[in-house]
């Protein structure tokens, strides 16, 4: 056995390349197949939009970014950050999208010890009992935005709201979350096939309990089906929808006229105005001709995070209690603006009530109308136990 | 089904009112399933015909309804011509399931099952993977064509989009054709003749080489046109087609191998157990049960209901409802 | 001549595996170890299946259930807080005996197609199960947060240990169903799968045969599922999934069916090619789907068959 071992050891001097100078190395998991693919399109393209704007470098060191494909299942997701971590031997990593993905993923790389920036997932577990000092989100607790949505509804005085989202860990998060500030009736709650593509029997459903209003968490492609066999059943003219996480950027060049006037939610918006925002909206639409949505925001903000984190400790990559304390500090210009971070690594942020409106050049687009919440702390952080 | 749903209308006004409501949901629901269950049919009748006739395990099948909707996605969106898409959707389908029958099945005829299970569940990789290389890997919106859109008001105070009143309708349509040419023409006469017996209709001289490639490309048709169909209720996207395939499969099962009549029957069967599962099993549930468990039960068990019915049919009759005669 | 190639090709493959974890872990390249133990297990898998459909002539397409079942039983009561790996062991067995009992007894009333069909109902009503279950997590799955503790002795977090084990057992196995199919039992199996009839005519039992060939195939593929869990540390529903039945099944022909080692190649070609092509290019599918094609066009023995230039015992399985 010592031999096989002193063999295979000086097998591997020939293989393992000579240590090249110091390189970062970021893994972005996100969906780039199916239905959902256009959001990890936003993603993957403002991630590579913010290093190439960094010049190729990332706290001053050479980087690469590694994508991967978690075709919205949360074993492939696991899987595809295993490789990343084992084989790739990445030294940062982000993306995901889906709360179920990330929490799959989750164990393998904290234990790691790899820094783990969420830039779109945000459930509830992460920001309360399984919080941990490598994981911080670049976005949201997903409780947070239907949160918004739900004090927007509630000061409407509305009542007998219809709810629906897909079954999987953030669904049941958006619905808690706005449950949380609409004090309404709630006239039912219907959890649908995650990645489902036909509504038909649920719209039949909700005509058959004639709600006064209906809010829905469906993202992607499934926003896309739903509200336009909303509007084709002619219900959108009787019960008026509204959603978060729905239309947006991503779905709004499929599904058109079908949402013209709804209301929205989010801590960001292409129009919103700050020099940051102006600046990274603008260079998107020069490189990529079209809108980025807050998917592209929070990705472009993670690679600006972990390129502010990196520079703090001068490319020491091993300081990682350096490189956390950077990033805690939130000292990187976001396109959100100024923001802080709560005590469990999610940010105390802005929420804005959005309108799907068109703009100059006849295309539709969100536009903040007010904002809802100020410095907005999500509720988990309590739980939080960080060592 | 105008008239049944007009009927149906008539007698509603009639009842008292909440007891009118539970019927349009459940009548509502009936045109969901009948929806799904045409294009079952579609998906299945060629299916049960080359298995039937042939006897070929075609796995690839889906591939040709995924080919289908690619197809007409691309035209419509390209044209704007509904019509346009739908023929080049079955011409492109005709021309690809032509061709890989001659290249690749016309070996597998005297092959195991499993041989072609597997030589087929390659041709599934490969065809998923080529529409990603020329569509992208991303799915595309196919839209209701404008002389569609917009809805209908079969009852008062409850419409219908005509888009799938004119699916339903469309299907029960070349049901209706491909019944015409199975029972009344030649073609149709060496078909029926091929799925109960094969030595007979080759001696009978007929070109029985010539014969397969033909019902290979008409269930290539039949599949392209239930994919073009599903454009704009489904997301048109790589592998959208196996989804369709194994429930295509439990309809033939439940209907008989080799019976067009029993897949039509069961493509109902399976379509409306199916929307009325969804639509109903977690209210039922939640009538003597806690909220918090139907919530849980009903979806899983209306997941699995046309599961437990194919397997219920099988334990009653393990050849289907409408077993092959002559084998 | 055969005999002798056929030992130099099943040698040096567990010669391969035997030294394989050293040489990647000195290399730093865990990456190969988890790797080569997924693809074991997986070998572990498609040889129940092949027991069953090489030597049973019973096409099962719902084999997934299994895995899955002896994947959750591990998870499930880790959840618990059950963290006994005999224990665990015990029960992933068990449940899946169980299950195969069950299944195997409804559905092997049916043939050819309808059995092939049955059997996937059966598994996609158990998919549908651990979807619904939402207190292990439903479709999000399971992560668990320990493997399974079986003492000081064998450390299962340790990818080296892990691999080691999944060996021992897979080697294990084949010796055992090797003796098996030579033995009474198993040449009766075999006697049914040729001509059930027969067979019923000289007064065989030949049901309980089956039930039992296929109890057993079950149970295998339990133990595999439970291995698989301890591997990826983590169970869904999509270990259930018809698609992996599905790959399972290919696994067996591709290696060629009615060899037992063949579903091992098998195992191995299919994961390797998928790995090495999907590092390669992107549309790595659009050539796996021809190769695919081309083994059955022009192999019709599998890779077994094609190494030792034997024709293996691939009857006709009437799906």
């Amino acid at each position: 056995m010592k031999s096989i071992i002193a063999a295979a050891a000086a097998l591997s001097l020939l293989v393992a390349p000579a240590v090249a100078e110091q390189s970062v190395k970021i893994g972005f998991v996100t969906t780039l197949s199916g239905p959902a693919g256009v959001i990890g399109k936003h993603m993957k393209d403002a991630s590579t939009l913010a290093l190439d704007m960094l010049g190729g470098k990332i706290g001053g060191l050479p980087a690469t970014i590694v994508y991967g494909d978690d075709q919205f299942k949360p074993d492939v997701g696991r899987q595809v950050s295993e490789e990343m971590l084992q084989r790739d031997k990445v030294d940062f990593m982000t993306g995901f999208i889906w709360s179920n993905v990330l929490l799959a993923s989750y164990q393998p790389i904290i234990r790691s010890g790899v820094i783990l920036i969420g830039a779109n997932a945000g459930p509830h577990e992460l920001a309360g009992a399984m919080c941990a000092s490598n994981y911080f989100s670049a976005s949201w607790q997903n409780d947070q935005t239907p949160e918004a949505m739900g004090k927007f509804m509630n000061d409407q005085k509305m009542n007998d709201v219809y709810l629906m989202a897909p079954d999987y860990a953030a669904g049941k998060d958006m619905v808690n979350g706005f449950k949380r500030y609409f004090k309404g009736k709630v006239a039912a709650e219907v959890y649908t096939k995650p990645g489902q593509s036909d509504y038909q029997v649920e719209i039949s459903q909700i005509r058959q309990a004639a709600p006064k209003a209906l809010f829905i968490f469906l993202p992607g492609g499934m926003g896309i089906q739903f509200v336009k066999q909303y509007a084709q059943s002619g219900l959108r003219d009787q019960i008026p929808l509204y959603s978060a996480f729905t239309v947006d950027e991503t779905t709004l060049p499929a599904i058109g006229d079908a949402a013209a006037g709804n209301y929205e939610v989010s801590f960001w918006s292409p129009d919103l105005d700050n020099p940051r925002n102006k600046q990274f909206v603008a260079a998107f639409r020069a490189k990529y001709h079209y809108m980025p949505s807050y998917y592209a925001a929070q990705s472009f903000d993670a690679i600006n995070m972990i390129d502010a984190a990196v520079k703090a400790v001068k490319g020491n990559l091993a300081d990682k209690q350096g490189m956390i304390a950077a990033i805690d500090k939130a000292d990187f210009p976001s396109v959100r603006g100024a923001f802080k971070y709560g005590p469990n690594h999610f940010p105390i942020e802005n929420f804005y009530l959005l309108k799907i409106v068109k703009d100059a050049d006849g295309e539709y687009v969100r536009k903040i109308q007010s904002t809802i919440f100020a410095d907005h702390a999500d509720a988990y952080a309590s739980e939080c136990k960080m060592k | 089904m105008q008239d049944e749903v007009a009927f149906g209308g008539g007698l509603l006004n009639l009842l008292p009112r909440p007891m009118g409501a539970a019927m349009t949901a459940v009548l509502e629901q009936l045109l969901n399933g009948a929806q799904f269950g045409v294009m079952l049919f579609l998906m299945a009748a060629g299916l049960t015909l080359i298995f039937g006739i042939m006897n070929l395990i075609n796995l690839a099948h889906g591939s040709l309804y995924m080919a289908g909707a690619y197809v007409a996605a691309a035209t419509f969106a390209a044209s704007g011509s509904f019509l346009l898409a739908l023929l080049a959707a079955l011409a492109a389908a005709v021309a690809l399931g032509a061709a890989i029958e001659i290249v690749v099945f016309r070996t597998l005829y005297d092959r195991e099952h499993l041989d072609q299970v597997l030589a087929t569940f390659g041709l599934i990789l490969f065809f998923n993977e080529l529409v990603r290389m020329i569509w992208g890997a991303t799915a595309l919106y196919m839209q209701v064509p404008a002389f569609l859109a917009g809805h209908v008001e079969l009852l008062s105070g409850s419409p219908y989009p005509t888009y799938r009143l004119a699916v339903i309708g469309a299907g029960l349509a070349v049901a209706l054709l491909l019944h015409l040419l199975i029972a009344r023409t030649r073609i149709g006469m060496l078909i029926r003749a091929g799925a109960s017996n094969r030595a007979m209709v080759d001696a009978l001289g007929v070109n029985v080489t010539l014969l397969y490639t033909l019902v290979f490309a008409l269930g290539a048709a039949l599949a392209a046109f239930a994919g073009a169909m599903a454009g704009p209720i489904f997301t048109v996207e790589s592998g959208m087609g196996e989804s369709v395939l194994i429930l295509a499969f439990v309809v033939i099962v439940i209907g008989g191998i080799g019976s067009l009549r029993g897949a039509f029957v069961a493509a109902l069967l399976v379509g409306i157990v199916d929307a009325m599962g969804r639509a109903f099993l977690r209210p039922l549930l939640a009538s003597f049960m806690s909220h918090a468990t139907a919530d849980n039960a009903g979806p899983a068990l209306a997941s699995m209901l046309i599961y437990i019915l194919m397997a219920a049919i099988l334990l009653i009759r393990p050849q289907g409802l409408f077993p092959p005669r002559g084998r | 001549m055969s005999v002798a190639r056929r030992s130099l090709v099943i040698g040096v493959s567990l010669a391969a595996l035997a030294v394989a974890p050293a040489i990647a872990l000195a290399a730093g390249e865990p990456f190969y170890v988890t790797l080569l133990t997924r693809i074991m297990i997986f070998a572990i898998a498609a040889l129940s299946l092949d027991l069953i459909l090489g030597y049973g002539g019973l096409v099962s397409f719902g084999h997934a259930a299994y895995l899955g079942i002896g994947a959750y039983a591990v998870g499930i009561l880790a959840f618990h807080g059950i963290t006994s790996g005999p224990l665990q062991f015990a029960v992933a067995i068990l449940a899946s005996a169980a299950a195969a009992a069950m299944i195997g007894a409804v559905s092997l009333r049916t043939s050819g197609v309808y059995f092939i069909m049955i059997t996937l109902a059966f598994a996609q009503m158990l998919y549908f199960l651990a979807e619904s279950l939402n207190i292990y997590g439903g479709d999000d799955g399971l992560n668990i947060t320990q493997p399974s503790n079986f003492g000081r002795l064998v450390d299962l977090g340790d990818p080296a240990t892990l691999y080691y084990v999944v060996l021992a057992v897979l080697l294990v196995l084949l010796l055992l169903t090797r003796q098996l199919i030579n033995s009474r039992f198993g040449l009766l199996v075999q006697g049914v799968k040729s001509n059930e009839r027969r067979m019923a005519a000289l007064g065989f039992p030949t049901f309980r045969y089956k039930l039992a060939a296929f109890i057993l195939s079950g149970t295998i593929c339990g133990l595999a599922g439970a291995l698989f869990a301890n591997l990826t540390l983590f169970c869904s529903p999509a270990i259930m999934h018809w698609t992996r039945s599905g790959e399972i099944m290919m696994m067996v022909i591709l290696g060629g069916m009615g060899s037992l080692f063949g579903p091992v190649l098998g195992a191995a070609l299919y994961l390797l090619l998928e790995t090495l092509l999907s590092g390669a290019t992107e549309h790595w599918q659009a050539i796996l789907g021809p190769i695919l094609v081309l083994v059955v066009l022009f192999s019709r023995s599998g890779f077994f068959g094609m190494l030792t230039g034997e024709r293996t015992t691939r009857g006709r399985a009437d799906g």
